[in-house]
């Protein structure tokens, strides 16, 4: 491999990781809020208002059965609404953002569910407040959880930004589209394959591990 | 407020819940005066209402009908957020314990008044002042998972006391433990009503537990208070129907009737011995007096309050003449006893 293959591979697998943590990041911004008015409004929650848990659900829903490459062609005057432009890894990022927040709502909803409800009634009993039981009880208990939930959205959006390629967004998804599906160098895609594989598995278990060593139900 | 007014009482309270399968009364107009610095117990077999009786004193449910007054206030005039500090005031204690399982045992001790906004150093001294009175004070920075349950418990109520509450609410705090932590357990909390001045109040379905350590009972039964008094006096002289099914059954929910000797319909009596006639052959000296033979059929003794109390089922002859020298005898010897059927 010559000089200015691995330059390749490597601004590549930067794009990569640039688009798939940034939009994470901005995900998780949007989808705790999600997650836990999902919870809060339940009937069970502690605050039950059934039509904005409906409603909510029913957007959430909306957006998760779109497929990723329709959606990301769907939003295109959007995302150059919002970043300027609808090409490289920045274009890439709003479609990706508007496809995982809801995702990690309902990762984040369902490892708040995991809270018993014994430990929030006994937060009531000491006169909490519904915003000190978010804060001090369902987050922070749910932690493990919600850090394993962090490890299946952050491969997920990774394997989506992928998909970057068929809009000019560059990543290894592009390298392997435009090498290996346009040009039939099969050798040059399957190199970014295997790239995107040790970041998937480098990815979940930097957050396995995480969630394991901080988790304090385990005996050590 | 002094000590022996009524720091809790509830008025004609009632708690209706709205099923999808219809309406579940599950109380019915609750009254109930519940003296400072007592230890109040509250009896029932499961479903009878008394884990929704406890809910409705913090308003952690709230009443459909009729009125909790604590400390002179009725809880149901308050704002939400006074209703937040009111339950300050009340700890509460749980079957499942319900500790943070994040947190270490300093900073599940501290949660109460962290919340409170209470200064984070008093707080931390607070708590371990609190966990060195649990006897717990070598094992701060453990985590909940790495207790037994009676330690577990311990916590929940060194957590429960950290506002300094006038009153401590114990919801089958003692159901998940063995015999042997239940005792201990409930000597803490006979201790902290002693030594803090703090109100308990239990909930449970165990006749044992009230013996050991309540002042008064009241029995709940299909949502109803079917009995209420001190302890000796319901004990002693159970007039309801559940009333004397725990007390000679134990608690049990399965009482088991005592196996019936000879003819069915021959008179039965229960006597009952409180602290004096205890240490008397009562039943010796009635056989020898009367020279007429009875059939003991149940008998049992336990600790009331610190004193020797027991009960006997008898069965007379079926000559009437006979039965009604037996019950001569212990009505002219002042002995407490019924009849039974």
């Amino acid at each position: 491999m010559d000089a200015s293959s691995i330059s390749m591979y490597l601004k590549e697998t930067w794009s990569t990781i640039y688009m798939t943590l940034i939009s994470s990041a901005i995900s998780y911004i949007i989808g705790i809020p999600l997650g836990v008015i999902l919870v809060v409004t339940d009937k069970d929650g502690i605050a039950p208002c059934n039509p904005v848990h409906t409603v909510l659900g029913v957007i959430i829903n909306i957006f998760r059965s779109i497929p990723f490459l329709i959606l990301l062609v769907m939003v295109l005057p959007l995302t150059k609404l919002i970043v300027g432009t609808t090409l490289g890894p920045k274009a890439i990022i709003p479609p990706l953002i508007i496809a995982s927040a809801p995702y990690i709502g309902r990762m984040v909803e369902s490892s708040l569910k995991e809270v018993s409800a014994g430990v929030i009634e006994a937060a009531k009993s000491m006169g909490a407040s519904n915003w000190q039981i978010i804060t001090k009880v369902l987050i922070p208990e749910a932690k493990p959880s919600l850090l394993v939930g962090a490890a299946i959205c952050i491969t997920t959006i990774l394997s989506y930004s992928a998909m970057a390629g068929f809009v000019g967004g560059g990543g290894l998804g592009a390298i392997a589209l435009n090498y290996g599906y346009y040009r039939y160098q099969t050798d040059i895609m399957m190199i970014a394959v295997v790239v995107l594989v040790v970041l998937v598995q480098i990815i979940q278990e930097f957050w396995m591990q995480l969630s394991r060593s901080t988790d304090k139900r385990v005996r050590n | 407020m002094a000590k022996g007014d009524n720091i809790i009482r509830l008025v004609n309270m009632g708690k209706t819940f709205h099923t999808s399968s219809g309406d579940v009364v599950a109380l019915d107009d609750i009254n109930l005066d519940i003296k400072e610095g007592s230890v109040q117990g509250i009896i029932g077999l499961s479903g009878a209402g008394k884990s929704t009786l406890v809910r409705c004193i913090n308003y952690l449910e709230v009443p459909t009908s009729g009125k909790v007054i604590f400390e002179g206030k009725s809880l149901g005039d308050l704002s939400d957020k006074e209703v937040r500090k009111a339950r300050r005031n009340m700890g509460m204690i749980f079957q499942q314990f319900n500790l943070l399982d994040q947190r270490n045992l300093l900073d599940n001790v501290t949660f109460p008044l962290e919340i409170a906004g209470t200064d984070r150093k008093k707080s931390r001294e607070r708590a371990l002042e609190l966990l060195r009175l649990v006897g717990l004070e070598d094992r701060v920075k453990n985590y909940p998972a790495q207790l037994s349950g009676g330690q577990k418990q311990r916590v929940a109520i060194a957590r429960a006391l950290a506002t300094n509450p006038k009153v401590l609410l114990c919801d089958e705090a003692t159901s998940a433990l063995d015999p042997k932590t239940t005792a201990q357990i409930l000597d803490l909390l006979k201790k902290i009503n002693k030594e803090m001045d703090v109100t308990v109040i239990v909930i449970t379905h165990q006749m044992s537990v009230i013996e050991a350590i309540c002042d008064s009972v009241a029995i709940i039964d299909h949502s109803h208070i079917a009995e209420s008094g001190p302890v000796s006096e319901v004990f002693n002289n159970p007039k309801s129907e559940i009333g004397k099914r725990l007390i000679l059954g134990d608690g049990n929910a399965d009482y088991v009737r005592p196996v019936v000797f000879g003819e069915a319909d021959n008179r039965r009596i229960r006597i009952v011995f409180d602290g004096h006639s205890a240490h008397q052959p009562i039943i010796s000296d009635m056989v020898l007096s009367c020279k007429v033979p009875v059939n003991i059929l149940f008998a049992n003794t336990k600790e009331v309050e610190g004193r020797a109390v027991g009960q006997m089922v008898v069965e007379l002859s079926d000559n009437p003449d006979e039965a009604e020298k037996i019950v001569h005898y212990l009505r002219t010897n002042a002995i407490k006893f019924e009849e039974v059927n």
